[in-house]
This record gives structure tokens, sequence and C-alpha cells, in this order.
């Protein structure tokens, strides 16, 4: 009846299809809530398994011992300076680099010049480039330059650059382009010449996004083992690496190492070594975003 | 509890009138015959202008009659977009700003610029004002005192003083466009472009500008596109009204239409375009 004397008075009631709780809507929302529980469920159970079957040999020696034939008498000392040494190098190398490409492309380059286009789209493409054809092209130029012992910190450290030079420079030119036209402007309407204006205004204003994009490259070469590999990186180096020419083993491959072996308990090692990493990696993504949260500007 | 005099809100000068001669006096940038182009798009065309020393010039005009682009070429900000070109002369003291020998940044030093939005370094007060010198290796025996002065200049420094050291963007809008007007002077332009300086401001604050505007104008050469018609009649000595036109290819580009006395263009329009543009029928 009051649907009737609603239409008496011109006026529809209110109810429709968003009203009610329909099959179609609520399957939709199961079906969702399914895939994020997928996701977030092999993620969950492989740190769970990896922790748990990594315990045991979470100790300090893990951090204080030498691989060993033995495993309860080995640890990854090697492998985390290893990982310090080529991550550090790697930085250094990567990072006035990718800075001042990004800057140059972003800030100087005429974008509709042919070639600087081109630039910019190969620049996009080697970012999908997989990585153990880095490690390929690193190879073939510590060839080419004769060094005969190609497992030193340099070596490795060069191909882990050219892995992550393309996404630092796509992460610096997308901070360098957050930054508003109207600041470069002002710069140069005062009389600062072009460069100054970068050096002193954009670039400034830009080092928290490129902090942000440099970490997460650098977390990315952290976890990479192909390239080294390729590398002929050694898996059972009982030394401290001590230089750019050392011989060294990265913590991913301690990890592939030990897991070739037959025992359980190297095994159990590499889950140990994989928790390790996993802290470390998450710690760093962690940095990034408070960085990126922390100095976020607001115009 | 003490009873204190009412205070009037928005101080208004009472503005004395100046004697306006019927020509540009000592013109200090000239324009003969400018041309601006983006690519093939020619989009001003033709203009002759005058602006005389220590008078306040108003470029006014419906949207897309080119004043923004004009103003722009007159301190070479228009080469930061790619494909721009400036054809005819822009004479400032007699020499060609487009002659092959000029550098931009020597001119943009001398011809300053404020923009539509206030637009602070992400920095303190202080250093905000202190860059333009900085930059141009300008000689100070001390940096303090020009950042006081500029900030006084720019009727800022009392509300500032105490926190020079403070980020620039804790300031209101009004405070942000008066504080980019003293970096602007603290570089000693001879000119300021200002570029639509008050659209993003309230009423208040548009008044507070307008003041420093008469107050500069002792100092410096001022060119200001504005919008707002009011706005041109209360500051400026000289008033240039631009519109669009369409050429025989059927292409929009803008065109100085009339130039004079703002006293003459607001009550004795020679142009019926001018008339009808002041009296709001378009734009």
């Amino acid at each position: 009846m009051t649907t009737l004397q609603s239409a008496i008075r011109g006026i529809r009631p209110l109810t429709g299809r968003g009203g009610e709780r329909r099959p179609g809507p609520v399957v939709f929302l199961v079906l969702l809530w399914l895939s994020l529980v997928v996701a977030f469920g092999v993620l969950a159970t492989l740190i769970v398994t990896i922790v748990l079957e990594g315990m045991p040999q979470f100790t300090t020696r893990l951090f204080t011992e030498y691989p060993a034939s033995s495993p309860d008498e080995a640890g990854a000392r090697p492998a985390i300076l290893g990982s310090i040494w080529v991550i550090a190098t790697t930085a250094v190398m990567t990072v006035p680099l990718g800075i001042a490409a990004a800057v140059h492309l972003e800030e100087f380059a005429d974008q509709r010049n042919w070639f600087n286009r081109l630039i910019e789209l190969n620049v996009q493409n080697l970012a999908a480039v997989p990585s153990i054809v880095y490690g390929l092209l690193a190879l073939a130029f510590l060839s080419m330059l004769g060094v005969r012992d190609k497992s030193i910190v340099i070596g490795g450290a060069l191909a882990l650059s050219l892995l992550i030079l393309p996404v630092v420079i796509i992460a610096t030119r997308e901070a360098l382009r957050a930054v508003p036209a109207e600041i470069r402007q002002a710069s140069l309407a005062l009389g600062a010449t072009p460069l100054q204006t970068t050096w002193r205004q954009t670039l400034p204003a830009a080092v928290p996004g490129i902090a942000t994009g440099t970490i997460l490259a650098l977390s990315r070469a952290l976890g990479e083992a192909a390239p080294l590999l390729v590398l002929g990186a050694l898996v059972f180096v009982s030394f401290d690496p001590n230089g750019l020419l050392s011989g060294y083993t990265t913590l991913p491959i301690q990890i592939f190492g030990w897991t070739g072996r037959p025992q359980a308990g190297f095994h159990e090692l590499a889950a140990a070594t994989s928790v390790l990493l996993l802290v470390v990696l998450l710690a760093m993504n962690a940095v990034a975003i408070l960085i990126r949260n922390r100095f976020q500007k607001r115009w | 509890m003490t009873i204190r005099p009412e205070t009037p809100i928005v101080h208004v000068q009472a503005r004395k009138r100046r004697e306006i001669e019927d020509v540009p006096p000592q013109p200090v940038l000239s324009c003969e015959g400018v041309d601006v182009s983006y690519g093939d798009f020619r989009a001003v065309r033709g203009v002759d202008l005058d602006f005389g020393v220590n008078e306040i010039t108003a470029l006014i005009g419906p949207s897309g009659c080119g004043k923004s682009t004009l103003l722009r070429s007159l301190n070479r900000m228009n080469d930061l977009i790619e494909g721009a070109r400036v054809d005819g002369k822009v004479l400032f003291h007699q020499q060609d700003l487009y002659a092959r020998d000029v550098d931009p940044i020597e001119v943009r030093r001398r011809i300053g610029m404020v923009f539509q939005k206030p637009n602070p370094f992400p920095k303190s007060i202080y250093d905000n004002v202190a860059y333009g010198p900085r930059v141009t290796g300008m000689r100070v025996s001390s940096m303090d005192d020009l950042v006081e002065e500029a900030l006084t200049r720019a009727a800022l420094w009392d509300e500032v003083k105490d926190k020079l050291r403070d980020s620039a963007f804790g300031l209101s809008g009004g405070q942000q466009q008066r504080l980019c007007i003293a970096r602007t002077i603290a570089v000693k332009p001879d000119v300021i472009l200002m570029d639509e300086p008050c659209s993003a401001l309230d009423p208040i604050a548009t008044s507070r500008i307008e003041d420093l505007m008469q107050s500069l104008r002792d100092d410096y050469t001022i060119v200001i596109v504005t919008h707002n018609m009011q706005q041109a009649a209360r500051v400026a000595d000289r008033t240039a009204f631009l519109t669009a036109q369409v050429d025989e290819h059927g292409q929009r580009f803008g065109a100085l239409v009339e130039f004079g006395r703002t006293s003459q263009i607001f009550e004795r329009p020679e142009d019926e375009r001018t008339s009808d543009y002041i009296s709001g029928k378009f734009g």
C-alpha cells in the first residue's frame, strides 16, 4: 500500500538494485577475498616453512663461521661480507651514473629529438631484460678486457650495476618529473643557470624519490644469483673478501650452494640464510617506504 | 580589560594620482613588431609597445589573446618552451634581447618575474630571498642586510622577521606571493614582470599586493598581466588591450588593439572592441 500511496503522490520508492544482498555481488566479493587469501597464503606458507626449517641453524655461528664440510660447523660469514662488498660496489658504480643519465634525459635532452626518444625507449626495454643476460654481458666485457678470473667483487658488481642501472634511471626520472615546473621557472627567472637550477633546486627536491628508487633497485640486486653464477661466483669460500679484486660469494649463491648438498643439515642452513636474506630485503624496503613517507613534499 | 580603538582590517592607502605623460617616458622595454610563435603557430603578431620607466603597464584582454605569451617573451622565459620563437625586436635599454650575443640568464636577472601561483622554493624564508643573490654571484657586504631590505621592501619583514629560518611553505598564500616579490627584488632587477600575481589570492591579500606595487613603482618598471579589469584600473598607469583575432587561414592569434593611459582606455576607448571588452560584452 505504501508503494501505491507513493505512486499516487508521484514519488517513486528509493529501493533499488544496490540495496539488497543479491547473490551476484556476494559471489564477486567472495572471489576477491579468495584471490587475496591465495596470494597471501602462499607467501605466509613460504615464510613460515623457511623460518621453521631454518630456526635450528639460525645462530651466531651463521654470522661468524665459514662454510665447512659438516653442517654443524658451517656458517655464512663470507657470504654476508661478500654481499656487502658487492652491493656497496654496485651502489657506488650505479648511483652517480644512473642519476647523471636521468638528469640528462629529463632536464637537458631535447625530448623531440629522435635519438633521445630512442634512448628513452631502450632504457625502458633494458629494465625488462632477464638478469642472466646481464651476467653474460659482464662476462663478455671482462673477457674483452682480458680479465682471467672473473669471479671477483668488481665483476659481480659490474653485472649487478648493468642490471639495476635502467631501474635507477627510471626511478630518478620519475622523481625529477614530480618536481613542479614552477620551481624550475622560479629559479631560472631569478637569473640562475639551468645547471644551478638542477643542482640547487630540482635535484635536492627529488632526493627522497631517488633514494627510494635506488634502495629498491639495490634490494633487487642483493637477491640476484643468476648473473653472478654466470660469472662463476664461488659457492665455497673459506676466506673474507678483502677488496675489489677478491674472490667472493653472496647470500643467494651460498643458499644455492647449500641447497644442492645432500645432507639435511645444509638444507636447514640454506633456510636460515634465506631468513637472513629476507629480513635484510624487508628492512631495505621498509627504509625505502619510510623515506618516501617522511619526505613526501606537499607542493 | 582595556578597550582598544578599532583598527581597520585593511589599510587602504590614499593613492595620489600621478601625472601621466602622453607617451611612455624613457622606455625601459620596447616591443617593435613582435611575433611569438610555437612551431608553425604564430600565437602573437605584430605587437608594438613601450614600457615607460617607473610606470606600471597592464596587459589586459580575453583568454587566448596572448598577453601571458607576450609577457614571457619580455625576459626570454619563452626560451624554456620547446619550439617557441620570437621575431621582431624586444629592446631593453636599446639592446635587442634576442640578439645573438645576448645571454638569457643575464636577461632574466635584469628583468625579474612573479608568477600566477605563489611558487616559493622548498627552503627557509631566508634562503628563498638569498637564493637569487647567491646564484647570480652578486657581491653583497651583508646577506642579512640584503634579505631584510628585500623583505621590508616587499612589506613582509614585520610578519616574518622572527621566523626567517622556517619553511616558506608555512606562510599564507598572500605572504608567499610577497615572498616571491621579495625574492625577485633581492637580485635588483630593472623591470618586474607579473603574470596574474593575484589570481590565486583572496581580496585582502590582493589589496596588499596592489599597495605594494604602488610603492615599488618608484624604483622599478612593472608590467602586469591581469584578468581583472578593476585591478588594471586601480594599479596601472598605462593599459594595453590585446584580443584574439582570426586570420585568413582560420588561425587564432593575439594582437594589440589599443594602448594608452589607463584613464583613457577605461573612460574613452577609441576602439570598439576595447569598449565592448571593458563594458563586459565579451571576454
